[in-house]
């Protein structure tokens, strides 16, 4: 069976007064119908990655790849209209901040209605149903009122609900959720995620969640990809993150606060160059 | 006496019909060399005492006060206020002005603050935070994130205040770097002898850094308790209990 997604030897490079900065570096990786998680600190190249696989990134900017495969396509290859026709049908994107991804000066209906009309044939009254049980799906109490809401009237958590809604409209194959719930409460990230987790799993999609919160990533996702200086230095089984080997991994587990066990002073992370210079570690 | 003295504070934004009661009959009070911790979603209120006492929120109602002397209404307060106050903001990258320096920064609160030793000060202060003298010439593009923080931090502490509000320190920061910072205020805290109050929705950032930590939801304070019994897992209070839960991870359902 082919892979969902496959990505072979992609780098990211933007021109600087100094030369070319390698934002991304050579990484790999292949993903199946399941949830994967990238996490790293800021500049590391998480959401670079993310970004590359539906071809975002902008003029300086510059992506190259031996192959970015969805469903054995080589997305690569594709003229700027065909990825049109790939982003939003086939691969979604939700932002980490709803407050930026919606549009202010339409209501959330207008918005749903014209995604849909966009990806499908239909009229409006079908749109406009459709629109309702999306809102639905993703545990939003009174879809009509919220229908009739503009994104200013609405909190973090519902903005985020909407954005998702909107995502699954075209029943996309891939999910690419950038930092979906860093601007949101602990208590409504959780419900974000089940909606999500959710969705996954009865619609059979892939997965792919960017984060910079490890103990997060290691809940919530099958495997885990950990992103250093824009390289994979290590990938694990989500449930064995814990047992991570490599000393980046390590330190940056060591150095949050835990609620479970008080220390006098936290572990500061301690670099080590030679983890920017190995080659990325390819996914087994 | 307490450093920090809260009696029945309401806050509120607005009138007549727009009014939106913000914090609603808060009482607690913060000892001397005591840190604190205020929890809770957003738009609990959490911050929102801590604009009210340094003016930045001036429509509130009840008693509040700073090592015994009370805080006036409105928007203004006395030296001796911002002597013994300080605040560091969330966002580093909000907080600093861009076209000034490191060195302009500190030296123009240290001017206003009527100290004339300014020099040996701004090294001292650079010094306090683990900046370098490499660092105060510099800009805050020049700087990163946790750079910048420390910068605020230094600020802060330029006037000397025996009390620093901490409005989620770290919350903008990467793991590591949040580290680095918390680590510091903790060394700080040691040695100048300070009263922390501190904001944050990351309940064990407020485990590790507070004695007490105080749970707000809708306004109001709805449970204190001491940071063994948030260790332990055993708040008073259901909304407290669900909080922690929360924080506690993701689990499938």
């Amino acid at each position: 069976m082919t892979p969902l997604l496959e990505v072979e030897d992609l780098w990211v490079r933007f021109p600087t007064r100094t030369g070319l900065f390698d934002a991304v570096r050579g990484v790999s990786f292949k993903l199946g119908r399941e949830r994967l998680g990238i996490v790293g600190e800021s500049g590391s190249g998480k959401s670079m990655t993310g970004r590359s696989i539906l071809r975002l990134i902008r003029p300086p900017g510059q992506v190259t790849a031996a192959h970015i495969r969805l469903d054995g396509e080589d997305l690569m290859q594709h003229s700027e209209a065909q990825m049109r026709k790939v982003r939003g049908q086939r691969i979604s994107m939700v932002m980490q901040d709803p407050k930026f991804s919606l549009n202010p000066v339409m209501s959330v209906g207008e918005q749903l209605i014209e995604a849909w009309r966009v990806h499908k044939k239909g009229s409006r009254a079908e749109a406009r149903r459709r629109a309702l049980d999306m809102l639905e799906a993703v545990s939003i109490r009174d879809p009509e009122r919220v229908m009739r809401a503009h994104p200013h009237e609405l909190s973090g958590g519902m903005g985020q609900r909407i954005m998702i809604a909107m995502m699954l409209i075209p029943d996309p194959e891939l999910l690419i959720a950038d930092e979906p719930t860093s601007a949101l409460d602990v208590s409504v990230q959780a419900q974000v995620l089940q909606i999500m987790d959710r969705l996954v799993q009865d619609r059979g999609m892939g997965l792919i969640f960017i984060s910079h919160d490890l103990n997060l990533v290691a809940d919530f996702c099958d495997r885990v990809l950990i992103m250093y200086a824009g390289r994979v230095v290590e990938t694990c089984a989500a449930d064995k993150l814990h047992e991570a080997k490599h000393p980046y991994t390590r330190g940056l587990l060591n150095s949050l606060p835990r609620l479970d066990a008080p220390q006098k002073r936290l572990e500061v992370l301690r670099r080590d160059p030679a983890w920017a210079q190995a080659p990325s570690v390819r996914p087994s | 006496m307490s450093a920090l003295f809260f009696d029945d504070v309401s806050v509120w934004f607005g009138e007549g019909r727009d009014r939106v009661d913000a914090v609603r009959h808060a009482s607690f009070r913060v000892g001397h060399g005591e840190s604190f911790g205020l929890v809770g979603e957003s738009g609990s209120g959490k911050s929102t005492i801590m604009r009210a006492l340094t003016g930045l929120a001036p429509d509130w109602s009840g008693r509040m006060a700073v090592n015994g002397n009370p805080v006036p209404r409105g928007r203004h307060r006395n030296r001796l206020f911002y002597k013994s106050v300080q605040m560091v903001f969330q966002d580093p990258y909000a907080s600093l002005h861009p076209r000034q320096s490191v060195d302009q920064v500190l030296s123009e609160t240290l001017h206003l603050h009527g100290f004339r030793d300014i020099e040996p000060r701004i090294v001292r202060l650079l010094d306090d935070v683990g900046l370098g003298p490499a660092f105060r010439f510099r800009y805050p593009h020049q700087l990163s994130g946790g750079q910048r923080q420390r910068v605020a931090i230094a600020r802060a502490l330029a006037p000397e205040p025996s009390i620093l509000l901490l409005d989620e320190p770290t919350s903008a920061l990467d793991v590591s770097v949040q580290a680095e910072i918390l680590n510091l205020l903790t060394d700080l805290r040691a040695e100048h002898k300070l009263t922390f109050l501190m904001v944050s929705h990351d309940l064990a950032v407020v485990a590790h850094m507070c004695e007490r930590i105080a749970v707000m939801q809708a306004g109001e304070i709805v449970e204190v308790m001491g940071v063994d019994e948030m260790r332990a897992l055993t708040p008073a209070h259901s909304y407290t209990r669900k909080l922690l839960q929360a924080s506690l991870g993701y689990t499938r359902g």
